[in-house]
């Protein structure tokens, strides 16, 4: 371990006090079955990763981590409203991924989506701001938390609703059919997630019609307070993917190398094929559900036992062994992290709140069918765009309807 | 003394030791208590077999209840926010709203969860859907304003033979606190209630919007306002005939709900009044109601969006004065 993983390791939230004894032993079970990846026969794994990129990826996991310990701190001081989910302990499968994505490639997550958008690098000011409510928000202050989006950088946002994203993916996968392009569109969601009918929907079609969407199942082994195997009747939750004919498999989600290498071969398998895959990847969150979870459920112990196999300290060593970093370099890696996030802080706060005007925009579209500023700023939409088509904007007065 | 949210919590968990048909099933509802803690406790009073935690799928919690319900049971679905309701719609839409017309087959099932925004939940986690609702006969709608019809209203609600939809404000459940009766009691579904006595101008209103209304009343009684606040507590089947007595006492009608506007509550009611106190009104018809946008994150918009005591006041000032 380099020194700093003790730093790293939860500030502020106090993990749970006792879980029942028959979740303990099945999670721990659940654990020791990601044993490293046998790489499948036509495998061939992402490019080993080079001293630039793996510092480079470094800075993301840590400016994910400190990003979120903060907003947790500005949450309790009231900074922050409403919900607020964290990702911390599962930084490695979205920085992995998202490496491995091309710039015109689409993601579209679930609600616990701060990480997928600073993976997709997003600017974190804006981000920060949309927690704050700020009009320079990323969502203009009006989703908050779950609702993240990037459209020019194909980040197609978190969703709240829990399942109802995933067959939305199905039908991106589709478009790219048409367009003929070879992107890729990756769909996240969580276990809980696998459990409502939208995922396998989402999951037949996908392999009937062969899409090339990339179905990431992040199994931190709880859907709120609820373990999964106390809720889906298969504990391996890939194996789902035999029920529809699809390419299924698992990947330990503590440990960036083995995500990219799982995911370079399916991005291949959806790029060239235009085949889907469905991967659990197995990880854990170190915090609760959400600001209120009093963590009953789960044990101190387990959290820790996770903990100790942290993503970040993980490709610490990972730079240590292989001389891409110092120690002390690693530690200035992290201080220019809390300083880019004490920024975020500061231009939230010195950002206005939104004027009244921008809730009763983004409504109604330039067409009757698309969402205005999808259109303006995907180049893959424009292009995709009749010239003749002509688009109206209804001021803001016409669709409210009053005054 | 009891909260809005103790005095549901105290409803179900009472008739649960009355009734051994009723039982809860829910996403988290018996470990971790259910996500606003409605449920505390109750796994270790009722056990496994009577609080259910089911994976998350709406669907198939709304339609194990109904099937369930078609046996004899008493199941109440909890939805951890109201806005996921639309994951069983079809359950709710054609199933349970549909059964008795089709085949006789009653679902006295309840469906409850927090409605309502107030709290900065953003899009998904703010949303009045009661008028989604309104449109499909077979359904019942209750929407309690206060601990006290919260209680009677849940009683009423699970002994209904018929599915009712149980919105509660998310806003009022740990806010609101009053003597609540003790024990057995019902509110009648289907009736509405004066909660606040007047002569000049009555608002028509339900769910957290009665205590904003009130406190408008209130704003405008010194400036000479005589106000009446009525209740509806129940959306389906709405008490029409209080409807009418207030208005026709009044002259003025005042609608206030937070669903929003266009296609919302208010319609049906303006239409109500229209038809039947056509001729006792002195001035039009008003509607205070979010405008038809999405409920939005960011605070200060959130209350842009919100219907509030200032607002209602200056709806009332305009209807005094036409
Ligand atoms: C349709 C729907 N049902 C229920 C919820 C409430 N809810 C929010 S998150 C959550 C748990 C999700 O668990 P999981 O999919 O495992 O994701 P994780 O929180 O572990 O990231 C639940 C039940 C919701 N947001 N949407
Ligand atoms: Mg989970």
């Amino acid at each position: 371990m380099p020194k700093k993983s003790a730093a790293l390791k939860s500030r502020a939230s106090a993990p749970a006090k006792s879980a029942p004894p028959a979740a303990k032993a099945s999670t721990a079970a659940r654990s020791e079955v990601v044993k490293p990846l046998a790489p499948g026969k036509t495998s061939k794994g992402a490019p080993p990763l080079d001293r630039a990129e793996a510092r480079r990826l470094y800075r993301q996991m840590l400016l994910i981590r400190r990003f979120e310990e903060r907003a947790q701190q500005i949450y309790v001081e009231g900074k922050i409203g409403g919900f607020l989910h964290l990702y911390i302990g599962q930084e490695a499968i979205a920085c992995g991924i998202m490496s491995l994505l091309h710039k015109d490639d689409y993601f579209i997550g679930a609600y616990r989506d701060h990480g997928y958008s600073l993976a997709r690098g997003a600017d974190p000011k804006p981000l920060m701001a949309e927690l704050m409510g700020r009009a320079t928000g990323i969502s203009r202050g009006k989703g908050g938390s779950m609702h993240f989006y990037d459209i020019p950088n194909g980040n197609f946002g978190g969703d709240g609703i829990v399942g109802g994203h995933i067959v939305v993916a199905a039908g991106m996968g589709y478009a790219i059919r048409l367009r003929g392009s070879e992107q890729c569109v990756v769909c996240f969601f969580g276990d809980g997630a696998i459990n409502e009918g939208a995922f396998h929907e989402a999951l037949n079609v996908s392999s009937l019609w062969d899409l090339p969407v990339v179905f990431v199942v992040e199994n931190n082994m709880y859907g709120m307070g609820t373990s999964v195997e106390r809720a889906s009747a298969v504990t391996a939750l890939h194996e789902r993917g035999a029920a529809y004919n699809m390419v299924h498999l698992p990947c330990d989600g503590m440990d960036i190398v083995k995500v990219r290498d799982t995911f370079a071969d399916a991005f291949a398998r959806a790029r060239k094929e235009k085949k889907p895959t469905f991967v659990e990847v197995i990880t854990y969150r170190y915090r609760g559900h959400s600001m209120s979870d009093p963590g009953k459920y789960r044990s101190k112990e387990e959290v820790e036992k996770w903990q100790e196999k942290d993503p970040i300290a993980r490709l610490g060593m990972f730079l240590l062994d292989h001389k891409f970093a110092t120690g002390k370099e690693l530690e200035a890696i992290d201080k220019d992290v809390m300083v880019e996030v004490d920024d975020c802080i500061k231009f939230s706060e010195e950002s206005p709140w939104p004027p009244a005007e921008y809730m009763y925009e983004d409504i109604y579209v330039k067409t009757p069918t698309l969402n205005w500023r999808a259109v303006e700023k995907d180049p893959a939409w424009e292009r995709s765009l009749p010239d003749d088509r002509v688009p109206v904007i209804y001021p803001p007065h016409v669709s409210q309807g009053v005054k | 003394m009891l909260t809005y949210l103790e005095a549901i919590r105290q409803a179900m968990e009472e008739e649960m030791v009355r009734d051994p048909r009723v039982f809860i099933l829910g996403e988290d509802v018996g470990n971790y208590g259910g996500a606003f803690r409605v449920t505390q406790g109750f796994l270790e009073k009722f056990g496994p077999e009577r609080i259910i935690d089911t994976p998350i799928s709406e669907t198939g919690l709304i339609g194990a209840a109904i099937g369930a319900s078609l046996f004899g049971m008493r199941p109440i679905a909890e939805l951890q926010f109201i806005d996921f309701i639309g994951c069983g719609f079809n359950q709710i839409v054609n199933y349970a709203a549909k059964s008795r017309y089709r085949w006789g087959g009653g679902v006295p099932i309840v469906i409850r969860g927090p409605a309502g925004a107030g709290v900065h939940g953003g899009p998904f986690h703010s949303q009045s859907p009661e008028s989604y609702f309104m449109n499909v006969p077979g359904l019942k709608i209750v929407v309690p304003a206060t601990p006290t019809d919260a209680k009677g209203l849940m009683l009423a609600a699970i002994r209904d033979p018929d599915p009712v939809i149980f919105l509660e404000h998310k806003f009022l459940y740990r806010r609101l606190k009053e003597e609540v009766p003790a024990g057995d009691f019902t509110t009648p579904i289907g009736e509405a209630r004066v909660a606040r006595a007047g002569e000049d101008i009555s608002i028509i209103t339900y769910g957290a919007m009665v205590h904003a209304s009130i406190e408008a009343a209130d704003l405008v009684s010194a400036e000479g306002v005589s106000v009446e606040v009525l209740d509806l507590r129940t959306l389906l089947p709405m008490d029409r005939r209080r409807i009418l007595e207030t208005v026709k006492k009044t002259g003025r009608a005042l609608i206030v709900h937070e669903a929003t506007k266009t296609g919302g509550p208010g319609g049906e009611i303006a239409a109500i009044i229209g038809e039947h106190a056509f001729e006792h009104l002195d001035a039009p018809i008003v509607r205070v109601a979010p405008p038809d946008t999405p409920v939005p994150y960011s605070p200060p918009l959130e209350e842009h969006f919100l219907p509030n005591a200032a607002k209602i006041a200056d709806a009332i000032r305009a209807l005094a004065e036409y």
